[in-house]
């Protein structure tokens, strides 16, 4: 039986303003903003990460792992996300959720997470350029910032069976997940000379396979990090994908590559369509072709559009859940929205864009370019245009088109305030979430695995927390209830 | 012939039960269309004022 597909999001924001307009001084600003009564920033304990673990297992000569920067403004929240400075941008990592509705929940929450820190840090500040965030992953100008998507797998899958599943999903899934761009910003881009991209980030991938996120970016990355027992579990780290502002297009995105990766774990790396035989080129040229008629070859040379792929990945996946219910994604009500939204945008975006321009971002997005660019008889590179682009991701309603052109959202206004400092009770995220909430003062430090705390004269007391289905609310809900000090939930939990 | 119905007959190895009509709400989609000039009167009152200068101004150092 398929694992549990526990998943989340980690988002690096675009970020403009500040006092010197340096983008470190602006995200430090509005980390360190983003006050919490009665909760105090909480350090990240580095001792589990091994970002150049490769899951190929042998240590590659040609790809240089990413630094671990471990003096920058970080905090944990009370929902149990990180919320740091990665690089030179601000970073939400939600909670791990159990289900890809959750994942949407806890991403929106991230939106106002960053809204609120934002706020708070103009208000404090008094800048002359106020600091203004994006949810996108490009400037326009060559350089791309991250949205990653993490999903538990099973160890016992190899690891050549998951790029070889999942390489065709993930080139594909753009057609109806991609964020939209006007104009390109790399020599791969400009040779496919479109003036609409269907995603942010396709052209920048260079790898079929490797360890890079910064760099010679991989459609399947290999970091080994299960943040978790890796004797059991893998984490996939999925590094090609658009942040975005539709809610649906991240609920189909989650649920598809979900539902996919338990396919996957159940039926096995057969029934797989066959990959492209140049899977860099096709994810590049699927993303730079709005009409969806681009086809490249696969590795038996039959000719394959991306919207053949995904729909015959969709055929798997409902015959998938026909057979197994998929417990392991979520439950059955949820899995048939999945699959009925999915296929909607898929037919869709073939075959009456209108019907899903309130949940495809980058047909959302190529509407108002498109209209606006009509209304003012402006040439393709008009920078208004480009403006358009980067405005549909700002997270200011007051100033955010993506606010405006009528997406659908599934996650109320209320519910996306309360996950700012709810925790997932369907993780250890619940743990992680509820003892920041209560215990603040006395934890030193916090990661996805443990949660270290510091009595004063004792040595410190790490609780490590390797399995992401432990530590629950069902499992530790009682017990932080009537634990009152850190000593009595120690000596409850024999630590 | 509809597009949709060449796009079948290519495909010849799909049970018939596994073919899925186009399933999409066009009433929705009539609306978002009447919608889209009011949207675009709006854009022009919410865009950034000096466009070219608002995206010049928008560099990032690249991430992940």
């Amino acid at each position: 039986m398929a694992i549990p597909k526990v998943l989340g999001i980690e988002t690096e924001f675009g970020i403009v303003g500040g006092p010197d307009h340096d983008p470190i001084t602006a995200s430090t600003l509005v980390v360190n903003a983003y006050a919490q009564p009665g909760v105090s920033l909480i350090n990240w304990d580095f001792d589990d990460e091994m970002p150049g673990h490769d899951a190929r297992g042998f240590p590659s000569l040609t790809s240089v792992a990413p630094l671990v920067e471990t003096h920058l403004a970080n905090t944990v929240l009370p929902n149990g996300a990180r919320f740091y400075v990665d690089h030179a941008h601000p970073e939400y990592s939600s909670p791990e959720v159990r289900t890809p509705r959750e994942g949407v929940q806890y991403d929106v929450a991230g939106e106002e997470v960053l809204r609120r820190a934002t706020h708070a840090a103009n208000e404090l500040g008094g800048y002359r350029t106020p600091v203004v965030v994006y949810k996108n992953n490009s400037d326009g100008k060559g350089n791309s910032y991250g949205t990653h998507e993490n999903y538990l797998l099973a160890r016992s899958v190899e690891f050549p069976d998951v790029v070889r599943a999942m390489v065709p999903h993930l080139i594909s899934r753009q057609i109806i997940c991609g964020a939209g761009k006007v104009g390109a910003e790399t020599e791969a881009g400009y040779a496919l000379g479109s003036s609409f991209q269907i995603a942010q980030r396709s052209e920048f991938f260079e790898e079929i396979v490797g360890l890079e996120t910064t760099l010679k970016r991989p459609i399947v990355n290999t970091r080994d990090e299960p943040h978790s027992d890796a004797e059991r579990y893998r984490r996939l780290h999925v590094i090609i994908g658009d942040a975005n502002m539709s809610q649906y297009a991240t609920f189909v995105k989650l649920g598809s590559t979900s539902l996919l990766l338990a396919v996957l774990e159940d039926f096995g790396v057969d029934v797989f369509p066959v990959p492209p035989r140049q899977p860099v080129h096709a994810v590049r040229r699927f993303g730079a072709d709005i009409s969806l008629a681009a086809s490249v070859e696969d590795d038996n040379g039959q000719q394959r559009t991306a919207w053949d792929y995904q729909d015959q990945l969709w055929h798997l996946a409902r015959r998938y859940v026909d057979d197994t219910g998929a417990p392991a994604v979520a439950d059955i009500g949820e899995v048939e929205d999945i699959l009925r939204h999915w296929r909607e945008m898929l037919d869709g975006v073939r075959y009456n864009r209108d019907a899903v321009a309130d949940r495809v971002d980058w047909v959302a997005k190529l509407r108002l370019v498109e209209g606006y660019q009509e209304r003012h008889s402006l040439t393709p590179d008009d920078m208004r245009l480009r403006a358009i682009d980067l405005q549909y991701h700002d997270i200011r309603p007051e100033r955010s088109l993506a606010a405006r052109c009528g997406l659908r959202t599934m996650v109320s206004a209320a519910l996306a305030h309360s996950s700012t400092t709810e925790p997932p009770r369907s993780t250890r995220a619940y743990f992680r979430g509820r003892c920041i909430s209560q215990f603040s003062t006395a934890i030193a430090a916090a990661n996805w695995d443990s949660v270290v705390f510091d009595l004063g004269a004792d040595p410190l007391h790490r609780v490590p927390m390797m399995d992401p289905l432990r530590g629950t609310a069902e499992l530790t809900e009682e017990l932080l209830d009537r634990c009152t000090t850190v000593r009595q939930l120690l000596d409850e939990l024999g630590a | 012939m509809s597009e949709q119905e060449q796009i079948r007959k290519q495909r010849p190895e799909r049970r018939a039960d596994d073919t899925t009509t186009p399933d999409v709400d066009s009433t929705r989609g009539d609306q978002i269309k009447a919608d889209l000039d009011d949207l675009l009167d709006e854009i022009d009152e919410v865009l950034e004022d000096n466009a070219e200068e608002f995206v010049r101004n928008y560099v990032q150092k690249g991430g992940q």
